[in-house]
């Protein structure tokens, strides 16, 4: 028995390794001058520690901070949007009665299954055709509803006690006023897990930008980081410090939320 | 007055579900009977667009194209490899975390750094790991194995996307399996080990027939989500599909069609619907051989 607790705790801390190496040799050659990421060096701690990195990346790329707001913006625009527009869609599919009820969940639930691809060049025409190419909105509108966080609203709605909204229709509140007042702020739960991941995918998204911006100025952070690279491509040092900087915020979430992630997960998860 | 009230609740209905309702005809629906359009048509999109009518050459086109057999066939060998890999390691690394032992939070939130980080620093990150002087060769040397020049020879290239993205994939599905590993009643532990089964029977015996179903959810996620391998070939190649096209994969290759040469867009489009196609027959194959596996 011992030995097995043993060789647990071996694979746990082997594979813990195995994930950290690449943070922290990152990390570490963010520190180091460009002669020692030359020379080929694998130690760990940096012969000449040094800031420079951080602030030249600053000086050689100037759009770097407005690469950063660009990611912001859309992001926090695509999240605020869907926690919205996807609560109150899962919620009338869940609770209220109308026609038309089942095919638009049957379309929701096909909208899944279609790869993200087959949808790619006909948006990129229309963007293009409403003017939205290199725009902050021709990043936001496509992406502000998400069918899998419908569906996860819906069933989430589907389980809500109904006795809340009684009491709230006897008080003379109308249906709308219900679900903003009384049923989204107890839908707390469910909408942070949401955030997380479309706050995520949106941080982190390449293919979406990489069609529809050009505009350097435009750029958000991984097509930024990807240009950079391609002018930089020797200087790992610049380049390692930059994946750093960019990754910091969503590890900042991730500590202050990370019991909302689990749980987020296993939510998506089919449970 | 009672249909009055009818009407009422599909106003109210019909308002709360009208942006997803505009997303979805303008930019899914709409966009769908449109990339069926395109699919049999030339496009021309400089000067005046214009869509010419093809029938169906551009899907016979498929099969004469080289590069969409090169992309296929390494798309294909990236599926098979990384989503078994993956799923396995999820399922260990999940019922190793699950075994009750001290320091099962520290470790979850050490795993979980890949899933949080995006596509484009992970590839960085490891195309300077994989860099001919760099971290990977230099243990692999200590460690008396052959070394590669990762980013450059046809040979391993391909391979090395693999081990970075199992890297990368399977901390998220473990946290899938972690959910559902909670919910296995002690009991059946229990009689098991009245049976006299060790801790390898139990996890065989006992935790994956329990976990069937999660683990169908995680190779389909896995399949659909292996099939569409973009960023990662992207960023290591520059958006070539290089060296020698054996980072090419089909969303790559349907990318470089669309937007990267002229008049090839109709044709991506129907490589998009074929990858559709290919990604569907897979999901249902696997849905009906894990079916047939349970009858037993």
């Amino acid at each position: 028995m011992r030995l097995g607790k043993a060789l647990l705790y071996t694979i746990l801390v082997l594979y813990a390794i195995v994930t950290m190496i690449p943070f922290l040799w990152a990390l570490s050659s963010s520190f180091k001058t460009l002669e020692e990421i030359v020379s080929g060096s694998i130690s760990f701690i940096p012969k000449d520690f040094t800031l420079d990195n951080y602030k030249q990346i600053f000086v050689e790329q100037e759009l770097f901070p407005r690469w950063f707001m660009n990611s912001v913006i859309i992001a926090v625009a695509v999240t605020i949007l869907n926690l919205m527009f996807n609560s109150m869609a899962g919620y009338a599919l869940a609770r209220l009665h109308f026609r038309g009820k089942q095919t638009i969940f049957m379309i929701i639930l096909a909208v899944l299954m279609i790869p993200a691809q087959v949808t790619m060049i006909p948006n990129y025409l229309i963007l293009k055709q409403l003017g939205w190419l290199n725009s902050y909105q021709g990043m936001i509108v496509p992406a502000m509803i998400n069918a899998t966080f419908i569906f996860m609203m819906r069933q989430f709605f589907i389980n809500f006690p109904k006795e809340l909204e009684e009491a709230a229709a006897l008080d003379g509140l109308s249906r709308i006023g219900t679900f903003f007042r009384i049923v989204l702020p107890l839908a707390r739960p469910a909408l942070a897990a949401q955030a997380i991941f479309v706050f995520m995918g949106s941080w982190n998204d390449f293919m979406r930008p990489l069609i529809i911006l050009s505009d350097p100025n435009l750029f958000t952070l991984p097509l930024g980081l990807n240009s950079f690279k391609g002018q930089y491509i020797s200087y790992w040092n610049y380049i390692m410090a930059a994946s750093m900087v960019f990754t910091l915020p969503v590890l900042v979430i991730y500590a202050f939320f990370n019991r909302y992630f689990i749980k987020g997960i296993s939510f998506t998860g089919g449970k | 007055m009672f249909s009055r009230k009818r009407w009422k609740e599909a106003g109210t209905a019909y308002t709360l579900l009208s942006p997803t309702l505009f997303v979805l005809l303008l930019f899914v629906i709409g966009p769908i009977l449109f990339a069926i359009y395109l699919s049999f048509h030339k496009v021309q999109l400089l000067g005046t667009a214009s869509f010419q009518f093809v029938g169906f050459d551009n899907f016979t086109r498929i099969l004469d194209d080289t590069r969409a057999k090169i992309a296929l066939w390494n798309t294909v060998k990236y599926v098979v490899i990384v989503v078994p890999t993956q799923t396995m390691l999820a399922l260990v690394l999940a019922a190793t975390l699950n075994a009750g032992l001290k320091g099962e939070k520290f470790f979850r939130i050490v795993y979980f750094l890949p899933t949080l980080t995006s596509s484009a620093v992970l590839t960085l990150i490891f195309m300077w790991m994989y860099n001919q002087n760099g971290l990977v060769n230099h243990v692999l040397e200590f460690l008396g194995l052959p070394t590669y020049n990762w980013l450059g020879d046809p040979s391993v290239a391909l391979n090395a996307i693999m081990i970075m993205n199992i890297w990368s994939t399977a901390p998220f599905f473990m946290v899938i399996y972690l959910a559902a590993l909670q919910d296995i009643p002690d009991s059946l532990y229990e009689a098991a080990e009245l049976d006299g089964a060790n801790a390898w029977h139990k996890f065989w015996y006992v935790t994956v027939p329990y976990l069937k179903p999660v683990t169908s959810f995680v190779v389909i996620m896995g399949l659909i989500g292996t099939f569409q391998l973009f960023d990662q070939s992207y960023i290591f190649s520059g958006g070539s599909g290089g060296p020698n096209n054996a980072t090419l994969t089909v969303v790559l290759l349907i990318y470089q069609y669309a937007f990267k040469s002229l008049g090839t867009m109709g044709y991506a489009a129907a490589l998009a619907f074929a990858l559709a196609i290919v990604i569907l027959l897979a999901t249902w194959l696997q849905r009906k051989f894990s079916k047939e596996e349970s009858l037993y």
